[in-house]
Formats: structure tokens, sequence, C-alpha cells
């Protein structure tokens, strides 16, 4: 039977780009006795008080959809957050939606606002869902190569240079995946201007921000003149250490969360309760525990940056996240050669640099989201690499 | 609590130069500190933690908690008769609570009958106490914020995004 008409695609989808380090993947996964510094979430269980109000819910029966919006008690815990944080205030009814992670606020939030060809600008190196959604929602997602940036950091410049009258949008990550850089307020300040200049949107992705080591974190809807051209994105996946709940939001001016609660009330109804009611207990007590996880975070931090700085392998300093973006350059590896000689030969799993953008072939990521013990013997071993090439 | 501290109470081996890289504060200042808390008394001493399965010791100890009712002394309350219980090397910790009862010990002896030995011959028999109440340990699931026999958890995905 010819099944090439049932089995046909849409054009999208068909040329959307596999990952490119698939078979570095797969190669991993067939392994034992991995360190593993790829994995790109927090290595904290959720705190106690967060999961076994989980359990309570459910031994209660919370068995049911909720309203599109997300409950009530919870929207208005994230506009207390985002209000006593940063000094933002949003309105619970019509300006914060609850979301299944941020990954589905940012696939909302294109798809209720780019027009086919409509051009996104983002940063490259980025995370590795953002050219590919920007794509699916009929958008061109256009790449500011900050790889030779100091700091991997996106500045007005850059920004300035890649705007078209194609330009619908900006999307920016801080603290930053995979690069963990982050931003002051004056350099926040300098890129608003741009955006303000060429009225454009801006979507922020701020799901790290708890996770800022340097300074405090400065919210981009804080800055004058940016609230209401801003969607700002940000969950419980990484502070809260709650990733599988699968529970994020997005606040933004009222128009542009109806649009995007119109596409969520349709494909995905709402996000889970029992994760609801869990992001409210975290939201409402779970601050302590998060603080207790970044002085954790910033020690590795230091630990790691030290370790790879003596080993030899250049390493700025991230500000946050926990993410490390070594250049391979001076062991004359390109970065995938490097992830695939250090699996194989010392059993240490890091991601190249491809992995988040074509420019990244000098580089690899690490996480440290990982004791301190793993990491003692991760950093031993990739001494012993260095030295087995040099 | 300073966080040199906390680092030392989960290793008390780590070094000033290790604890200078993980707290971002020069080698000197850590020396300094940690010899500040180890003048005033902050820090009391560096133990080793031991399994006790694995020493062996589990074997032969048996723990009990004692709750001691007693009569205060005229101008010294309860601490007099607390230093005279507590120094009692079965004694392993000695606390005041509030509540149906005043002390509440912590014993470990050689055996059931050690125990009974030590209530009956030296607790009991002091002029000021006037009733305990012994409770012996038949298992430990957590001690000192440890879980000595933690849950599995789920492994991670040994590569994500
Ligand atoms: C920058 C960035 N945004 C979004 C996400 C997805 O987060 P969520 O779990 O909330 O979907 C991640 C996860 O790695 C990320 O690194």
């Amino acid at each position: 039977m010819d099944t090439a008409r049932v089995h046909k695609l849409n054009t999208i989808v068909a040329h959307l780009p596999p990952s490119g380090i698939r078979a570095f993947f797969d190669l991993v996964l067939g392994m034992e006795d991995v360190i593993s510094l790829g994995v790109g979430e927090p290595d904290f269980v959720t705190p106690w008080h967060v999961r076994e109000q989980a359990i309570f819910a459910l031994e209660k029966g919370y068995t049911s959809y909720t309203s599109n919006k997300g409950l009530r008690e919870l929207r208005a815990q994230i506009a207390a957050f985002v209000a006593g944080q940063y000094g933002v205030a949003y309105d619970v009814e019509h300006e914060i939606l609850v979301t299944v992670g941020v990954s589905e606020a940012m696939d909302l939030a294109m798809r209720a606002i780019l027009n086919p060809g409509d051009e996104v600008i983002t940063h490259d190196p980025c995370y590795v869902s953002y050219a590919p959604t920007v794509t699916l929602a009929g958008g061109v997602p256009v790449l500011i190569d900050t790889w030779t940036a100091p700091g991997f950091k996106l500045t007005p410049a850059l920004l300035r240079a890649a705007i078209t009258p194609r330009t619908r949008a900006v999307l920016l990550n801080y603290p930053a995946n995979p690069t963990g850089a982050s931003y002051t307020r004056a350099e926040l300040d300098a890129l608003a201007a741009v955006i303000i200049e060429h009225d454009l949107l801006l979507l922020s992705d701020e799901i790290y921000d708890a996770l800022s080591y340097e300074a405090a974190h400065v919210s981009m809807p804080s800055l004058p003149g940016m609230r209401d051209r801003t969607i700002y994105l940000n969950g419980f996946s990484k502070g809260h250490a709650m990733t599988g709940f699968r529970l994020g939001y997005a606040c933004g001016p009222a128009a542009l969360i109806a649009a995007m609660t119109k596409i969520h009330q349709y494909t995905m109804l709402c996000a889970p309760i029992v994760s609801q009611l869990a992001g409210i207990e975290a939201l409402q007590h779970g601050m302590p525990d998060v603080f207790e996880m970044v002085v954790e975070y910033n020690q590795r931090r230091r630990f790691v940056v030290h370790a790879l700085n003596q080993i030899g392998l250049d390493c700025h300093l991230p500000q946050g996240a926990f993410y490390v973006l070594p250049s391979t350059r001076r062991t004359g590896m390109d970065g995938l050669t490097f992830a695939t000689k250090l699996l194989q030969e010392q059993r240490v799993a890091v991601v190249p640099g491809t992995a988040f953008g074509a420019a990244g072939t000098q580089h690899v990521r690490m996480a440290y989201a990982a004791s301190l013990a793993h990491l003692n013997e991760a950093m031993a071993r990739i001494a012993r690499f260095i030295r087995d090439h040099t | 609590m300073d966080e040199i501290l906390k680092l030392l109470v989960d290793d008390a081996r780590t070094t000033p130069a290790q604890l200078a890289i993980l707290t971002g504060r020069p080698e000197a200042d850590v020396r300094a500190a940690i010899a500040g808390y180890e003048h005033d008394g902050t820090i009391v001493k560096y133990r080793a933690v031991l399994n006790p399965e694995k020493t062996g010791e589990a074997n032969g100890v048996v723990r009990a908690w004692i709750e001691v009712s007693i009569t205060p002394q005229r101008g010294q309350g309860f601490d007099a008769i607390a230093a005279r219980i507590y120094q009692f090397k079965e004694v392993q910790s000695c606390y005041l609570l509030s509540g149906g009862y005043d002390l509440l010990l912590l014993v470990e002896c050689g055996s059931l009958r050690e125990v009974g030995a030590f209530v009956a011959e030296k607790l009991a028999a002091q002029e000021n106490v006037t009733r305990t109440a012994t409770h012996f340990l038949l298992k430990v699931y957590k001690e000192h914020g440890d879980v000595l026999q933690p849950a599995e958890t789920m492994p991670r995905l040994p590569i994500s995004m």
C-alpha cells in the first residue's frame, strides 16, 4: 500500500531541522557510569512541603479542570510575587495566564502575535526551543550572534543592526541558558530604549530570575515604558525545582493575554490542577527553599569556574542560571569532538555548543546542577582528559 | 548562619582554600573567621560521624529516652540536679523541657539490664527525682537531619536542554 499521501506532513514541520546532536545524545544514553553535566534541570528534588501539598490535593480529590486562566488563588499569588519582587502590578483577572511551563507560554505568545513572515529577534546562543517555536508559529527567527560578545551578551548596537521592517518582537532570556549571561539595570535600559524606539514587543523569558548571583535580578517590565510592550514569562521549573510539574505563567497587556488564553483554551484547557495547587504552596511558603538552593548553586558555580580555569579551559563567570559555557579552543578540539572524546574516554557528559546555535562550534555547555561531590569528580576527570590531550 | 559554618557542619574537613573558592572570600578572611569561631566557642569541636552498623557498636548498644520528673532545689532550680544527672557517662544528652515532666535524657548502655540498673540505682535513687518513664529505641528513621535509608529518587535524564 502506498502511504505517501496519508503520511504527508505539514511543510513547516517537515522542514524543521532535527537537533544536530541527536547522535551524541544516543551515545550518552547507551553508556553506564557517566557523570552527567548535561542536565538542564535542578538536581534538587522539589521541596517536601510542596510535594506533600500535591499529594494532599490528590487525596482530597482535586482531579478536575480549572478555569482556563488558572486557579484564581494561584494568579493572585503570581501577581503578589511579581509586584513584591519587581514592583510590577498585573491585574489578576486580565493580565495573567497560568500555563504548562514557560514552554507553552512561549508557544502561545508566538502563535498569538505572529503573521507569516514576521521576524522575531533573539540571541544566539539561546535555549534550544526558541527558533523552532518561532518557525512553527509561521515566523522567522533572526539570530544575533553573541558567541564572541563579552559575556555572550546582547548589546544595543547588535540589536539595532538586526531590526528590519518585518521585525515584530524581540525574545530575550536572562539569566540565560546556556550562557549564564544576565544584565545590569543600565544594560537593560539601553536595550529597552532600542525596543521602544522601534516600537517592538518584547518577550522576556526570566525563568532563571531567582538564580542570579552577582546582583539582584532586574525585570524588564519594571523599566519605564516597558510594561505595556512586554510579555513576561516565568515559571516554577528552575527556582522552585519543579520541572516535572510543568507549570509556568505569562503576564502582559490584557489584549495579548486574552489572545494567548484563546489558544490555550482550545489547545490545553488548563494547566494540571495538582501542579497549580503545588504552585500556590511554592509561592506562599517556598521562597526560603529557593534561597537555600541559590546559595548551593552559587558555591558550585564558583567551584566549577575556578576548576575549569585551572584546568586550562577558558571559562567566563556566569551571572545566573546553572550553566557554564567554556571554550574548547585551547585544546585544539572543536566542541563536538571534545564532548564525544570526553564521554568516551572519561565518561563525563557535556553538551556541544552547536546545540544552542550553529556558531557554537568551539564551546561546550556544562550544567552545575549537580552535587559538589559529583562536580569534584567530573572536574578531576576533565583535568585528566586535558592532560592526555596536550 | 555564616556560609562558612554551614559548609563546615556539612564537611568539617573542607580546607580554608576550598572554602575560599566556594564562598568567593579571600582565604585569609576565611582562616581569620574560623579562628574567631574557634576562639569564641561558636565551633565547639570537629568530629567524625560514624555509622554504628559498620563500627559494630549498634549491636552492643541499647538506647533509651527517659523522662524524669524532679522537685527543683531551692535557690538552684533544676540546674544542680541536672548536673548531678548528666555527669553519668550513660547520659548522652540531657534537656530541660516544659510540659508533663522536667528532664529528658538520652541514655546509652550495653544492654537492657544495664539501662534498668542505671534507672533503679542511679536515677530514681536521686533524692529529688519523683518519677521516671523509660522508652527504648526500636528503630531510627531520621537523625540530625539525615534520613538513614533515603528513598530512591527518580534519576534525571542524563541530557536535557
Ligand atoms: C531559557 C528557558 N526557557 C524555558 C524553559 C522551559 O521551561 P518550562 O519547564 O517552564 O517549560 C527552559 C528549560 O530548560 C529554559 O532553559
